[in-house]
């Protein structure tokens, strides 16, 4: 038996919409190759339900799997791997699916294509689009292993419409390993805002706000009447207008959302690598040959301290 | 102790486009200037500050051709004693994996420090694996770290925006984020010191990793520039006018409102 497994991944039992965006991916692609989709996910989530968006059957590892353990995660994956006879894995390239999954990897003797930005059936073979060299350079890539895992960077599809029936699940058994790893502390952040790397739409701020409390007092009430999370320029954080958790770009967050819109930001090549696949690029910006532009939509040139409250309230209107 | 680094040579991250090979199936490196993976520096950092904390040897490890070895060099003169530099081309991940693991078996290292990410295949997969063949665990997207010698403790920003702490014991993977420390200058002393250190060469063979184990299976072709995109449009008018138009755009062109 061989076919495509899907990582659903979940907050207590809520999925990440990279669940649905991967089951649909993966049900085209197993039209194209003549391969079953089966969903899987690690603890308490009703994963059958992923059967709306194409999945023929599904699995799931139960137990306490509260706490993220990079181990146990890559051993219930794996048992899941063993028990589907799965040949393609997909999953989210999320913290999880960049920590453990390489492990699996390693331990199957796996091929493992991180990020990737496109999936198609090729000559009855999986191929992979992926961005290299922080986006500046794309690359076909294919596994020759028997099975192949591979990462997607989340929105690379869009959501899909469900409309599938719920699948029956069936419980795969994986006996908990010792993990010498514990967690003794989990600092959640104060605002509740989507995780930049999952979010829809963004407003970055730049160097150009000069204090937080502008930041604060210009980008985030645009971020609100957007439904947008708010990310920065490094500049932005290095001055500490905004938190390094919000810095989107090569050794920030990389980010994959419908609509970005970079405020007073120049569009640095190191930004650039962390914002450059988003499908609408907005700038605003007082300087008309600043690199950003070359990669907007749609861009206004003028004062960002002009432009973004006029836009908040044109928002407020429409 | 011996305190082990991976170090890969990279292109400089501020090169803006690259030229490919004639088949597409690379870049052209003649072309571009290699230096160490910036992720490699917070690596190296925290392997020095361990060592003059503890004691022990700082021993920098690179997989790559002859111009990884001089990369590799480029550490001996910010807290790194030695450098080991395996002879091999850079396939996948996982055969990369095999020969940094050799090598932290064959040294005997107590902990391996590496970047979170590569800026060349983009991977984020290297340490992991090498952690698996070792039997260690690892901790990765490292923000803190301290150790007694004997265990240690850790930051990890495990994603929306969430960081927790673990402790664990020694032997581990740790893999560096930005902000992990803040790696030193190279001294002028330091630089003339590490004149005088040694990276001695070592191939697979020696490693006892075979042709089999270096087989890649994953494979990378037609290397290309990111797609085009369509040219963009600067929107006219006031502040007010502009805005109300922009919103329009979003809403009714781009649909993405
Ligand atoms: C190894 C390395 C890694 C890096 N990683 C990152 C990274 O991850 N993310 C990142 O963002 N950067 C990164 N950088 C830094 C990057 O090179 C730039 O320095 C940074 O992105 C600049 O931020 P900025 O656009 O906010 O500031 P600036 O480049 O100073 O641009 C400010 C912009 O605001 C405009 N402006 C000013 N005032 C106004 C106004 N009133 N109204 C409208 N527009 C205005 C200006 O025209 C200008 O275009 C990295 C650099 C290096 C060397
Ligand atoms: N060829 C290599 N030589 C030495 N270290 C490497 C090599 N490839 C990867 N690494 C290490 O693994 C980290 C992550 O790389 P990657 O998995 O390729 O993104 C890097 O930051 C290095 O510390």
């Amino acid at each position: 038996m061989s076919g495509i497994l899907v990582l659903a991944e979940h907050d207590g039992g809520v999925f990440r919409k990279t669940a649905a965006e991967l089951v649909a991916k993966a049900a085209s692609l197993g039209a194209s190759l003549g391969l079953d989709v089966t969903v899987g996910t690690i603890g308490d989530a009703p994963v059958g339900s992923l059967g709306a968006y194409g999945a023929q059957r599904a699995v799931r590892v139960s137990g306490d799997f509260g706490a993220y353990s990079t181990l146990q995660t890559a051993g219930a994956v794996a048992a899941m791997i063993d028990a589907v006879g799965a040949s393609i894995v997909l999953a989210p390239a999320s913290y999880a699916g960049k920590d453990a999954l390489p492990r699996v990897a390693a331990r199957l003797g796996a091929g493992f294509v991180a990020d990737c930005t496109d999936l198609r059936a090729d000559g009855g073979a999986l191929v992979a689009r992926r961005p290299m060299y922080s986006g500046k350079a794309y690359v076909d890539a294919r596994v020759s292993a028997a099975i192949g895992i591979f990462t997607v960077r989340p929105n690379s599809f869009g959501a899909p419409a469900g409309g599938g029936a719920e699948v029956a699940v069936t419980e795969v058994a994986f006996a908990a390993v010792a993990d010498p790893i514990t967690v003794v502390e989990s600092r959640v952040p104060e605002s509740q805002a989507v995780d930049l790397t999952e979010a829809d739409r963004i407003v970055s701020g730049g160097r150009s706000l000069g204090s937080k409390e502008r930041f604060d007092e210009v980008i985030r009430p645009l971020g609100a009447a957007l439904g947008a999370t708010v990310g920065a320029s490094r500049a932005a954080v290095d001055a500490h207008y905004a938190p390094h958790g919000e810095q989107v770009g090569q050794t920030g967050k990389t980010v994959n959302p419908q609509l970005y819109v970079a405020v007073g930001i120049s569009g640095a090549i190191q930004h650039l690598a962390g914002m450059r696949t988003s499908r609408v690029i907005v700038a605003i910006n007082k300087d008309a040959t600043a690199p950003i532009m070359e990669h907007a939509a749609y861009a206004i040139v003028g004062d960002l301290f002009e432009v973004v409250p006029a836009l908040v309230e044109a928002l407020k209107e429409a | 102790m011996k305190i082990g680094v991976c170090v890969k040579s990279t292109p400089d991250t501020a090169i803006t486009r690259f030229k490919y090979t004639s088949g597409n199936d690379g870049i052209d490196a003649a072309q571009v200037k290699f230096t160490v993976n910036p992720y490699d520096e917070f690596a190296v950092e925290e392997a020095a500050r361990m060592k003059e904390a503890h004691g022990g040897e700082v021993v920098a490890v690179t997989v790559g051709d002859a111009g990884a070895g001089k990369v590799l060099r480029e550490t001996l003169a910010v807290g790194v004693d030695r450098g080991v530099h395996v002879d091999a081309v850079n396939t996948d991940s996982l055969a990369t994996a095999r020969l940094l693991a050799a090598v932290a078996r064959s040294e005997g290292f107590g902990v391996l420090f590496c970047g979170k990410v590569a800026v060349d295949d983009q991977a984020s997969a290297v340490p992991a694996m090498v952690a698996e063949l070792l039997g260690w665990p690892h901790v990765s997207v490292v923000t803190a770290f301290s150790t007694d010698g004997a265990t240690f403790t850790a930051s990890r920003a495990v994603g929306g925006g969430v960081e927790e702490v673990v402790t664990g014991a020694l032997p581990v993977v740790i893999t560096a984020e930005r902000g992990l420390n803040e790696p030193r200058y190279q001294k002028l002393k330091d630089i003339m010191a590490a004149k005088k250190k040694v990276v001695g060469v070592v191939t697979p063979e020696s490693l006892g990793v075979s042709a089999a184990d270096l087989a890649p299976v994953v494979t990378f072709s037609a290397y290309a520039d990111p797609p085009e995109r369509p040219k963009g449009r600067v929107i006219p008018g006031d502040a007010a006018e502009a805005a109300r138009e922009l919103v329009r755009l979003l809403r009714d062109e781009a649909k993405v409102l």
